[in-house]
């Protein structure tokens, strides 16, 4: 038998954290990830099936519903994340597409992405360095697809003003870490 | 330039793309009679306004919708964006 360890999206062996100044940056391997898309044709029946599976209606444009187990997160039209703990939902495309059958596309998105947490006093200032998403104005729950250092990524507001996600492409792990450690040193 | 989406809100330009004439949203019968010609006239001629020009804009570093844009060429003012969604819809195609 192989006896292989799983690497984290940076490359390290457990997740990476950096704190300077005020800003704390965690990466995040925790969550397990997967995207739903509505079926064409299918909008009714999906919707009753999701609501019951994640326990409550789908956020709506631009935002995102925290629950037990499952987050949501909306990422365009018909179209979602879902989000859970790693440990108990490893195998979360597969039980997504159980509770909502032919009704939705389910994809896998877990080892897609690299997540981090930033949090911090003035972790608005270092957004605000790095993406035009009006992040002084993002609730809790706010979530949004935008640019940061010309990366594709998706910003969700976790406790407003305080805490936020940023998700990105896995192989812009690097990059996006990099741009985050320097935006934040030009604050602290 | 603020698009903006309306789904999203005002938006930073920078997260879209560029297509062109939203005439392009209504592609020829490839079956007609004449369709070599319609074919021509919609890949080839284009109107080039100076003022309220209609136009395709992909929210690419977005939720990835395709919007119809009114802007004046003259002075970059928009005046309506749609969902390029619901204006095919509106004119029957793809239900």
């Amino acid at each position: 038998m192989h006896d292989l360890g799983s690497l984290t999206p940076l490359g390290g062996k457990t997740s990476k954290t950096d704190q300077i100044g005020a800003i704390g940056i965690t990466e995040v391997t925790t969550t397990a990830l997967a995207s739903v898309s509505c079926r064409m044709g299918k909008a009714q029946a999906f919707a009753t099936a999701a609501t019951a599976l994640f326990g409550g209606p789908l956020p709506g444009p631009g935002q995102s519903t925290k629950g037990d187990p499952y987050g949501v997160i909306w990422t365009g039209p018909e179209q979602w994340f879902a989000e859970a703990p790693f440990d108990s939902h490893e195998d979360i495309a597969k039980t997504l597409k159980a509770g909502l059958g032919d009704t939705a596309s389910v994809t896998e998105q877990t080892d897609g992405w690299v997540r981090f947490d930033v949090s911090g006093a003035t972790v608005v200032d270092l957004l605000e360095r790095l993406c035009p998403v009006p992040a002084r104005q993002m609730q809790t729950g706010a979530a949004t697809r935008t640019v940061v250092e010309h990366m594709g990524c998706l910003v969700i507001c976790r406790a407003a003003g305080a805490q936020f996600s940023i998700l990105a492409p896995r192989s812009y792990a690097a990059s996006l870490h990099h741009a985050l450690v320097t935006a934040a040193r030009s604050i602290a | 330039m603020i698009i903006n989406h309306p789904l999203l809100g005002p938006r930073d330009s920078q997260e879209f793309t560029y297509l062109g004439d939203a005439n392009l949203i209504d592609r020829p019968d490839w079956q007609a009679e004449d369709a070599v010609d319609q074919f021509h006239d919609y890949l080839y001629l284009r109107n080039n306004p100076a003022g309220a020009h209609r136009e395709l804009w992909f929210h690419e570093q977005g939720d990835r919708s395709w919007l119809v844009v009114t802007r004046d060429t003259r002075t970059h003012e928009i005046t309506a964006v749609e969902l390029a969604r619901d204006v095919a819809r509106a004119k029957g195609r793809s239900k």
